[in-house]
């Protein structure tokens, strides 16, 4: 029953499904902060950018901005982002393409969680002699980094179920192995239940042990 | 001016301001110039990639629009299958009966861990295997499919956080007016319930919208996205072009589901139809870590 599996790299599969999750975290962890950053700052030209950007690619399907990097940005415009082969250039472009799209649903979480902290805060903060950068480091953004973990959780386990849309460009992940083995053995359901089982065995504990952590350090209202 | 994060501005603060415009202005306008260069270097700004999109209404009535209306068809599918069945799933977490209480869970938890795109694939095998769908409609019977079991699971859970939100007493009053359970939830609790939960429904139809590409890409769909693919090979490989025309119908879309959840959630909170309180239309993935902490829409 199981012996079909080894003709197929499973294990290969899942793994790039956990690199593209964890290389596009980082990243979108890195540009969403960014974008957060732009959103509460001072500055209006930054502030107009940031939520442009945020509304426009929120609204854009993932699958159009991946096959977008592939067919636009390597086919026609000789973007490689510095591979030589085939598998290599189109793993970077579809992390690329999960760091933009990503990135604009991390800037939210994060500025939700900036929203939950009273201005009464940092008045108060201010009232008793602390400097902007203490009342930054001190008061405001430790409660603000504090409530954004649960919706943080969610962006991240979001992406990891994302990753599958890799497949449209010819990653080699956990859904383009399982629609290979779909046209090549009649096993479906237990093919659907193997990938399916890997895919909660991704997400259910993230979720679980990420929401256990929120709801610990969320600040109490 | 003044914002959880810094105080109204002086003088001092107001001229940091202006040297930071002008720095991004520079690093934005070097962006945007580089773009352009590239575009115009591989010569895809020349008029005549862009001009089908533009001049007479062949690429609108044969590659656009027929997309477009698959897009529709399969989310509005998606959706009124999706949404009583959520309602059941979610009613039945909120059952006083193990035996009822715990199957819906499992199954609401199970299809929310799953990617939408390996639920399509399933489908499609699925009608290829066990019914005698013919192939030219499988895809579309594969999308709606994904669509349906996924999206019925996150409905299932705003429709019980909808539920939830609604104060204790309400029930309450009814049991105590002597209604039955049935009775209460009929009478008392969903009407209510119905009104808090609109603008997260109609954040969730913008999700199920953008789902609908996938369809396009991997399983051979004919819709929005894919025939954005076909039309950029009969207009000479216009790939910049037709995205551009595509993302931006998707963006129109979106932006206006998104902007009428948002308008949504502030009538219905100044209007107080319901005792609960609203939920939130936010289409960033931020609800459904009531229970166990699985989900996340994007």
């Amino acid at each position: 029953m199981f012996d079909f599996l080894k003709d197929y790299d499973l294990l290969g599969a899942f793994w790039t499904t956990v690199q593209l999750a964890v290389l596009s975290a980082v990243g979108s962890l890195i540009w969403g902060t960014a974008l957060a950053a732009m959103r509460v700052g001072p500055v209006p030209l930054m502030r107009g950018f940031g939520t442009a950007y945020v509304n426009t690619v929120r609204n854009i399907p993932l699958t159009v901005i991946i096959l977008f990097t592939s067919l636009g940005l390597n086919q026609t415009l000789g973007v490689s982002l510095g591979a030589n082969d085939v598998e290599t250039i189109n793993f970077r472009l579809a992390v690329l393409g999960l760091i933009l799209y990503t990135s604009s649903f991390v800037c939210e979480a994060l500025r939700s969680g900036i929203n939950t902290v009273p201005v009464g805060q940092a008045e108060a903060a201010r009232a008793i002699g602390l400097s902007f950068g203490q009342v930054l480091s001190l008061v405001v953004l430790p409660q603000a980094f504090r409530s954004s973990v649960v919706p943080m959780a969610n962006v991240l386990i979001a992406l990891i179920k994302n990753t599958t849309v890799a497949a449209a460009i010819g990653v080699a992940e956990s859904a383009l192995l399982m629609k290979e083995m779909i046209e090549n053995e009649a096993q479906l359901l237990l093919i659907a239940a193997i990938i399916a089982f890997g895919f909660v065995v991704l997400t259910l504990p993230t979720g679980l042990i990420l929401g256990w952590v929120g709801k610990k350090v969320a600040v109490k209202r | 001016m003044s914002s959880v994060l810094y105080d109204a501005q002086g003088p001092r603060a107001k001229r940091r301001n202006i040297v930071f415009t002008a720095v991004f202005v520079v690093a934005l306008g070097a962006l945007l110039w580089w773009v352009f260069g590239t575009l115009k270097d591989k010569g895809q700004l020349e008029w005549a990639l862009w001009e089908p999109f533009f001049s007479g209404t062949e690429a609108w009535s044969t590659y656009i629009w027929p997309g477009l209306e698959n897009t529709l068809k399969a989310a509005a599918l998606a959706v009124v299958i999706a949404l009583p069945l959520g309602a059941v799933l979610g009613i039945a977490r909120l059952s006083d009966h193990v035996w009822v209480r715990v199957p819906a869970s499992v199954v609401v938890e199970f299809f929310r861990s799953i990617p939408v795109l390996v639920l399509m694939i399933f489908g499609l095998a699925l009608f290829a295997e066990y019914t005698n769908v013919s192939s030219d409609d499988r895809p579309l019977y594969a999308v709606v499919t994904g669509l349906v079991l996924y999206n019925a699971s996150v409905l299932a859970e705003i429709v019980r956080a909808g539920i939830l939100a609604l104060p204790k007493g309400q029930s309450e009053a009814a049991m105590a007016i002597g209604l039955r359970k049935g009775q209460v939830m009929r009478a008392i609790l969903l009407p209510q319930a119905v009104t808090t939960m609109l603008p997260a429904i109609v954040s969730q139809l913008v999700v199920i919208l953008k789902d609908t590409a996938l369809g396009g890409a991997v399983l051979t769909f004919p819709e929005l996205l894919a025939s954005a693919n076909t039309m950029s090979g009969y207009y000479g490989a216009n790939v910049i072009a037709s995205f551009t025309v595509v993302a931006v119908i998707y963006i129109a879309l979106n932006f206006a589901l998104t902007t009428f959840a948002s308008w949504l959630e502030r009538r219905l909170r100044r209007a107080k139809k319901s005792t609960g309180a609203v939920l939130k239309a936010d289409d960033a993935g931020m609800r459904g870590t009531s229970a166990t902490g699985t989900g996340g829409t994007l």
